[in-house]
């Protein structure tokens, strides 16, 4: 198992990333920086949070014209796991692969706060080692992470199975004050169409050890593993 | 007598006997770019003029020191497992009263670019804020303008912002002060020095291009007192965070290449004072030639080039014949690389401008600014503020319930979250205490280490006895420290003052600088870094003096720590550090109840260090031995605000009780006398807990128990903890929102 770890000029959290797959979980992981327009040997990728290319024009906005977003096209296409959090989940939504689009949060500030998610479905590759339904701590880091999308695709995204990830309360409740952005239906990550590609605005690389705070996260990469050794086999 | 005008020399901000000093010095009229120079260099920003003789006499010794302090960018300390750590607090006090976010972001991004000089990774940061109460107009301009600018620029860098401090005052009205700390970690001690090897090695300007931004910060801003703020917003640098996020990764693969010998960074008057600066540490002459300075203005001349503050830019020494890797490397990055000059045998800095030269000038008339030695008396009117009658308060026409809630919605006291979660406090993956605790507690990846980081300063306590005030400041950032279980290995100070030329601001100075030796003596540790901002005026009127002291901690085992929330129900609440807790009328000297209930800053604070250092000693043992469930330092609001920010953390209320007569509820409750610490234990471990603090010497007291819904202390406050956690977490966004 080989994730690739895409760096833009601006992102931070391809270290943490790095460190939660590999230091924590053991999977093998490499950088790849934005220039290259070939990907090879690697079984998913992952796109970092932080700010590329500093936020110039929209978030995302930039990187999704660098050359390895070409790559990741024909990987998707090939059928490849890619999950991007935080920039990365822009990213994915500014190059298309995604639908919607991440605005400034609602009340106009950044926030960085734990954050308490649902787990949607089981049923991608990338949440089969959690539970539908469960509740889960992942940080949340961001200053325009509201999710925003048309009726109609919300309507698909909902009927489909395709919100992977809500903002809950400590009652479970996707409600008003549990949505740290203002993001429609409290959506904290999406799919595709075809499943095999992940955005979510929260962290879960920094989930990663209970000393700092929850280990929810790593289910999410041994989701891909799990993924990945399904389709070699 | 010199036919220089007034208006050019303060434009500069020399005085006449320090033009004459020059002219003298140079055996010639120094022509305008030398004027410049000379005015960036001797300011009291780069030349610390008034500070200079009293810093030299800092403790500045210990086992762990790698870099001694003043001999790089920022001193260096061995943490153990082949790690070091360079850390630094800087102010930025004048550029954010003109213009607050770019002022507190481009403080933020200054700090950091200090420890990135070191090759140090920036591993975390902190800020220290000093604002005028929130209830005017203004003041919350200031605030959300410094809190955005800081959360701007520092999340966009990828480190973490884990806590610090936001104090209001009325003194800080005209004059708020932005003191930002910044923490870097060195793997295999491989620290780097701002200094070239030998003649012939090259000067490279690397990162954003320069322009007329921040030309006579250092001289102009941060040198004097204003009062036209208007006019001095040219004088504002601004930042550009992404670039300075991938100046820091250009630089720290830049180290490892072969060839590069020598990194600084450009901060308070530019290419001038780096680069002269590091002509200096290299024992070196310096040719520079500003045509070669990559620029995004036309026309600039040799001046603006040589005092332009532009930010994210830093200096390599590079050894002739490397330099081609290098630029590859900056040429990925997509920032600018390129050889400005090159060091020289002998020691004559000369500035050109392609063929023409337009000074030169020996590098040590530059660097060696006039030194101010004072020795001023205590004035008297600090004597009658000292002896202020604390026992003939009036009473207090309000109950204890109702004074508790008074007191926790002070915005000195309420809870800052809402300014923490503005910042990412988490990137990096090390944060295991976040900001609200005592200290930050980052853990290093791959040992069992931790570093505890805290700021601390009590311009109040300060400013009724600079000498005991100061060193209550550095035992209380100590004392965070220890709340956590990790050991105070270094700190850092930021001297915040007024201005140096009056006689009551040097003996502010004098004592603040002799407390602070005194109480770091004490605790056997150096002080390894640090930064003196002075001239804080508005309109005469000087801000409190506000040392501002960073502290540095190591934990052996991250494992063992403690937090500040409550924990279990039925734990033991015990106070350790006094033989009561409750009875200390002059714990109300300079205290927030004080200036709260009775709008008076006044009185005498006292500190014992001796028993501090005890005190902190058995915090650390006891955690260590896993016997503490919760952990918090007894401060502003005194012991009652101790147990209830606890208890409101946890989410579990308690019980405090007292058999002995109370003299004085509000002394009882709010005093804040020191080296007092609030330690939760289960029950069975009580009895070892007491025991093992009579072994030390440390008067220790059970007070009561974790458990229920509501806070109580004896027969004076029942309140439950809904109540006095809505007013603690709520008050403060109240207070700023306006």
């Amino acid at each position: 198992m080989k994730f690739g770890i895409v760096v833009f000029p601006g992102s931070w959290s391809e270290r943490d990333m790095h460190y939660a797959v590999s230091d924590v979980l053991g999977y093998q992981a490499e950088y790849v920086w934005h220039r290259e327009a070939k990907l090879a040997g690697f079984d998913a990728i992952l796109l970092p949070g932080g700010f590329s290319y500093g936020d110039h024009l929209r978030c995302g906005a930039v990187a999704a014209h660098s050359p390895v977003m070409g790559a990741i096209k024909e990987f998707v296409e090939n059928g490849g796991f890619v999950f991007g959090s935080c920039n990365g989940f822009q990213i994915l939504c500014e190059s298309g692969l995604l639908p919607g689009a991440l605005i400034r949060n609602d009340h106009l500030e950044f926030r960085c706060s734990a954050g308490t998610l649902r787990v949607e479905t089981s049923s991608t590759p990338f949440t089969s080692q959690f539970s539908a339904g469960d509740v889960v701590s992942m940080p949340i880091s961001h200053g325009e992470g509201n999710y925003q999308a048309d009726d109609e695709t919300l309507a698909t995204l909902e009927a489909s199975g395709r919100i992977v990830f809500r903002y809950v309360d400590a009652e479970n409740q996707a409600s008003a004050e549990a949505n740290p952005n203002g993001s429609r239906n409290n959506i904290a990550g999406i799919t595709n169409a075809r499943g095999n590609v992940l955005g979510m605005m929260p962290h879960p690389e920094r989930a990663c050890e209970s000393l700092l705070g929850s280990s929810d996260g790593n289910p999410l990469w041994q989701s891909i593993a799990a993924a990945v050794d399904a389709g070699k086999s | 007598m010199s036919a220089i005008s007034q208006e050019l020399l303060d434009e500069v901000a020399l005085s006449r006997a320090e033009y004459e000093a020059i002219v003298d010095r140079l055996n010639r009229e120094p022509n305008p770019l030398e004027i410049g120079l000379f005015g960036a260099l001797w300011s009291e920003h780069c030349g610390y003029k008034h500070t200079k003789a009293l810093l030299r006499t800092l403790p500045n010794t210990s086992d762990r020191l790698l870099v001694a302090p003043g001999a790089e960018n920022a001193g260096v300390v061995d943490i153990g497992d082949g790690y070091a750590v360079a850390f630094k607090i800087e102010s930025h006090n004048h550029p954010s009263a003109v213009e607050p976010y770019e002022g507190a972001a481009t403080g933020v991004g200054g700090i950091v670019r200090d420890i990135l000089a070191m090759g140090a990774r920036p591993l975390a940061l902190m800020n220290s804020l000093r604002f005028g109460l929130p209830d005017d107009e203004r003041q919350r301009y200031l605030l959300n303008g410094v809190v955005s600018g800081i959360s701007g620029y520092g999340n966009c860098i990828g480190v973490p912002n884990v806590g610090g401090e936001v104090v209001f005052d009325p003194s800080y009205a005209g004059n708020p002060l932005v003191n930002a700390m910044c923490v870097g970690i060195i793997e295999d001690a491989k620290i780097m020095s701002a200094s070239a090897d030998a003649p012939g090695d090259l000067l490279v300007l690397v990162g954003a291009k320069t322009g007329r931004d921040g030309i006579h910060g250092a001289s102009g801003l941060a040198s004097r007192t204003f009062q036209e703020q208007a006019e001095m917003r040219s004088a504002v640098q601004v930042g550009n965070p992404f670039l300075e996020k991938v100046l820091i990764e250009a630089c720290l693969e830049a180290i490892n290449l072969p060839g590069v010998v020598g990194m600084q960074d450009c901060g308070a008057a530019g290419i001038t004072s780096a680069a002269v600066e590091m002509a200096e540490r290299s024992e070196l002459g310096l040719n520079i030639d500003v045509a070669k300075v990559p620029r995004r203005e036309n026309e600039m001349s040799p001046y603006e080039v040589m005092l332009s503050e532009s930010q994210e830019r830093m200096l390599l020494a590079v050894k002739p014949g490397h330099e081609e890797r290098l630029f590859e490397l900056f040429e990925k990055w997509d920032l600018d690389a390129a050889i400005i000059g090159t060091f020289e045998a002998g020691n004559q800095v000369v500035v050109s401008d392609g063929a023409q030269q337009a000074s030169s000038t020996p590098v040590v008339t530059l660097t060696d600014a006039p030194e101010y030695q004072f020795n001023s008396p205590k004035p008297a009117w600090l004597g009658e503020l000292q002896s202020f009658d604390l026992t003939a308060l009036p009473d207090l026409e309000i109950t204890p319930n109702e004074a508790l809630l008074k007191l926790l919605a002070s915005p000195n006291i309420a809870s800052k979250h809402t300014v923490w979660r503005q910042y990412d406090h988490q990137v990096q993956n090390n944060t295991v205490v976040s900001p609200g605790g005592d200290a930050a507690l980052l853990r290093i990846q791959g040992t069992q280490r931790a570093l505890a980081i805290s700021t601390d300063g009590n311009g109040r306590l300060v400013y009724l006895n600079p000498r005991v005030g100061a060193a209550i400041a550095v035992a209380e950032a100590c004392r965070n420290l220890s709340c956590v279980g990790a050991e105070p290995v270094a700190l850092t100070d930021g001297l915040n003052f007024g201005n140096p030329e009056t006689p009551d601001i040097q003996y502010q100075l004098q004592e603040t600088v002799a407390g602070i030796s005194e109480a770091a003596a004490a605790f056997d540790i150096p002080v390894v870094s640090g930064n003196a901002s002075l001239y804080n005026e508005s309109a005469g009127s000087a801000v409190q003096p506000t040392p501002i002291i960073g502290a540095l901690g190591v934990l052996e085992d991250v494992g063992r720590h403690a937090k500040s929330a409550f924990r279990d129900e039925g734990d033991v609440v015990v106070v350790i550090g006094a033989d009561s807790p409750w009875d200390d009328i002059n714990g109300l000297a300079g205290s927030e109840a004080l200036s709260v209930f009775h709008d008076e800053v006044a009185g005498n604070p006292a500190l014992d260090l001796d028993l501090e250092i005890r005190v902190q000693q058995l915090c650390r043992s006891l955690i260590a031995k896993g016997l503490v469930n919760s952990a918090h330092d007894v401060s502003h609001g005194g012991v009652s605000d101790a147990v209830v920010e606890s208890a409101i953390q946890g989410n579990i209320g308690a019980t405090i009780m007292h058999d002995a007569t109370i003299h004085d509820w509000v002394a009882a409750l709010f005093g804040e006398s020191q080296s007092r610490i609030v330690i939760t234990c289960a029950t069975p471990d009580a009895e070892v807990v007491l025991n093992a603090a009579s072994k030390a010497g440390v008067p220790a007291t059970r007070i009561g128990t974790v458990g229920g819904d509501r806070v109580r202390f004896a027969d004076l406050i029942d309140l439950p903890l809904e109540t006095v956690g809505d007013v603690w977490l709520n008050s403060f966004q109240t207070a700023t929102s306006g």
